[in-house]
Formats: structure tokens, sequence, C-alpha cells
């Protein structure tokens, strides 16, 4: 395990006050936050940020973490106690982390684990489990199609004898066709077990979409750049186009420019209404990188003496 | 919940399929009713019904609470703090939404 210099995360001096701490947290979090950042890995930037946080700004945490990093240099090996693995875990293909407030192995190595249930109501007897959460990835076609996905999870169960372990299970979860991102599924009874007779919680999935190199989302309408050439798009054509889900063939009215957006009606993300796919037209010229090439575009000049493209510019 | 007493693997889409009264959002939200309260007379929550007793929560809502919840505690801004970034983030993704459909209908 790799020691972590959380003092570089937060970039303050070892020898900051509170004050300064708290300050460059706040500065960094207002940057990172995933949920208003822009930035490239805000996600996992911000992890560390908040973890880094969580020990430096509170004093007895920094004072054990700060004893700790006298014997160790950053990024050497760090060797964890004995059993600071354990706790509520996910895998699976495209299964992304767990609640939110997951540590770094190494910082749960320092001060145990402290998971985001911690935040939430506390238990008594005969209490609910808590409810999770998780993320799953999928790609724009298992929304237009349903997927079905096995996800595994390992959860902590107090065995006959009083003792934690872990448990691994594995969930076939059946992704309805039409789904978005942003929108949550919910498994009854997949969270924590509950205390004495107090029901499991449950465990909630949100849907994220795969990057996209071709297909943008907006809503339930998806979005395709398509390019075409100068003579599709003036004197019209029929195109192959890529869909989500297959190609379509789709005609290009003559006289079509740049950024015109033709709808294919109910293309989109299905659903009782389903979203439009739209179409956005990008002309590419061809290169001119042969005198042969280059001939034409000269005599495509002297056949449109009067065509001046800025004609609009010049008031 | 609603579907509480369905079999385990029992999968259901919360955007549509589900309201919660605010005990189960509670527990959803894996935050504090206190804090959900708050949200709801900040107005970045809106459930049906008058008092706290009645609140039916939509599913639709479990992602903004969700994300203000986690904007309050990260960001350690107040609820009226808080309020006024979600509406600016909606009105940042509406004016990127209509950037991204640059072109015109055809």
């Amino acid at each position: 395990m790799e020691f972590k210099d959380y003092y570089t995360t937060l970039g303050v001096a070892r020898t900051a006050t509170k004050d300064e701490i708290k300050r460059a947290y706040r500065k960094l979090a207002r940057k990172f936050h995933p949920d208003v950042s822009k930035e490239k890995n805000a996600e996992s930037r911000f992890k560390d940020i908040a973890e880094a946080y969580e020990a430096l700004g509170d004093t007895e945490k920094r004072a054990a973490y700060d004893d700790v990093g006298k014997r160790h240099a950053d990024g050497a090996d760090f060797e964890p106690p004995a059993g600071w693995d354990a706790g509520f875990e996910f895998t699976g293909r495209n299964f992304g982390g767990d609640d939110d407030a997951a540590h770094s192995a190494f910082f749960e190595s320092l001060f145990g684990r402290q998971r985001a249930g911690a935040r939430g109501p506390r238990p008594s007897a005969n209490a609910a489990g808590s409810d999770h959460h998780a993320k799953i990835q999928i790609s724009l076609l298992d929304s237009y199609r349903g997927v079905q996905r096995s996800i595994s999870l390992r959860v902590p169960q107090l065995d006959a004898g009083g003792l934690m372990t872990l448990k691994d299970r594995t969930l076939d979860v059946n992704i309805p066709k039409g789904i978005r991102a942003g929108q949550h599924l919910r498994l009854s009874g997949q969270g924590s077990v509950g205390q004495g007779n107090g029901p499991a919680g449950d465990l909630y999935l949100e849907i994220e979409f795969a990057p996209d190199s071709r297909f943008r989302i907006e809503g339930s309408d998806v979005y395709l750049d398509l390019p075409i050439s100068p003579w599709e798009a003036v004197l019209g054509a029929s195109v192959t186009v890529p869909t989500p889900d297959g190609s379509v063939q789709l005609s290009v009215p003559p006289g079509s420019v740049s950024e015109r957006k033709m709808r294919l009606k109910g293309k989109g993300i299905p659903a009782s209404t389903p979203g439009d796919l739209y179409v956005v037209l990008n002309v590419v010229l061809p290169p001119a990188d042969t005198a042969e090439a280059k001939d034409i575009y000269r005599g495509m000049a002297a056949s449109f003496p009067d065509f001046n493209p800025r004609r609009a510019q010049e008031a | 919940m609603t579907t509480a007493n369905l079999p385990t693997k029992h999968t259901v889409l919360v955007e549509s399929e589900v309201e919660f009264t605010l005990a189960e959002f509670s527990r959803a939200c894996r935050a504090d009713i206190e804090h959900l309260v708050v949200l709801v007379y900040e107005g970045i929550l809106n459930p049906h019904g008058s008092r706290p007793e009645q609140w039916r929560f939509e599913g639709r809502e479990l992602k903004r609470a969700r994300m203000a919840l986690r904007i309050s505690r990260d960001l350690e801004v107040n609820a009226a703090g808080t309020a006024m970034l979600l509406d600016l983030l909606d009105e940042i993704s509406h004016l990127r939404a209509r950037l991204g459909e640059r072109g015109r209908l055809s």
C-alpha cells in the first residue's frame, strides 16, 4: 500500500493551521466537486481532496497521521494493520463505486472503516438495514434494447457466532429498455442486513452511459454529427446513417448546409413517447493534396466569380 | 417502502414507479430526517402533501436530494446556498443543452 501525502493533496505546508487547511479544502472542493465541476477526473480528484481534508481537518486524525508520516516517505510502501479490509463492496464489469464516502485503503488502514452510513440515521434494535447506492455503466445500445447485467456484492454479515464475515453474492439485474442516465433502479432487500428483526435495506443502482464517440444524449433525444461531401450537400443524396441500434437511410435534401439538423422521429431513446434522433450535417471539403485536385478548386473559383461567402459581413 | 414486501430480487425503476414517505426517503438518501425537512422548506425538494407525515416524494427527487446533500456536506454551504447552487446548475445544463442543439431544425 502506498503512503499518501495529504498535505500535498491539499497544497498546504505541514505546519499549516486548521484555518489554512479548511481554506485550501474549500477552494479545491469548489473546483473539483463532481456535481459542479467540468474538470477531467473531477470525481477521483475530489475523492482524494475530501479524504485529505477528513484526515487533516480533524485534530486527532491529523496527529495520528503526522505520527505515521514521520516514519514513512510519500509513495513508499506502507504496511497496514491486519483486518482493515472489510465492508460493503461492489465488483463487476462497468460497475463503479460504492457509497459516496468510500475511502482509500490507506485511509482505512489508519482510521478504520467509516462508511457514509455513519452519517445516516442511527440504527436501533430491530432497525432496518441501511440502503446502499452504486453506479452502473451501460451503453446507449443497452438502453435501446434493455440488457441483463451480473454484479457481485461483498456484504459483511454476522454469522451464527456473532462474527463479522464477508459474503459474496451475485445478482442478475434486468436493466429495462428506455432507461436514461441519472435514473435509478431499486433492488429491494439487497442493501445491508437489518438489526434484529429489521428488514434488509435496499440497493440503488444509478445508471450512467459509457462515453460514446458518436452520439450525444440530451434527455431522451440523441444527436449525431454526420459528415457529408459538398456534392451530397448541394445536390442532395441518400446516405447511410448509424443509429445506436443499426443503420438507417437518410435523404439529405438538395441545398443543405453545415449544421442543418435533420430529425429522425422516434429514433431516440425508447419510451412510451420515444426520443428523437437528430442528425447534424457537417460538410467536409475534399483535401486539395494533388495538382489535379487543386485544379478542380481553381476551376470552381473561375466558375463562381460572383460567389462571396463573406457578403453578410460586408455591410 | 411501497414494495418492501415483494421478493428480494424485485427491481423497480425509481423515477417512474416509486413514491417515498419521509422516513423511506431518509433511508434511501442516507440522510437525517431533519436534514431533508430543511431541504423541503428551502424549496429544493417538493413533496406532495402539506404536513411532513403526509409528504410523498416522487422517485425523480432522489437524484436531486442526493446531489443537494453532497453539495451541502462537501462544499460546506447551508441550505439556502445549496438551493441557489442547484438553480444555477439547472440553468447551466439548460444552456449547455441549447448549445448542443446548434443548427437549424429542418
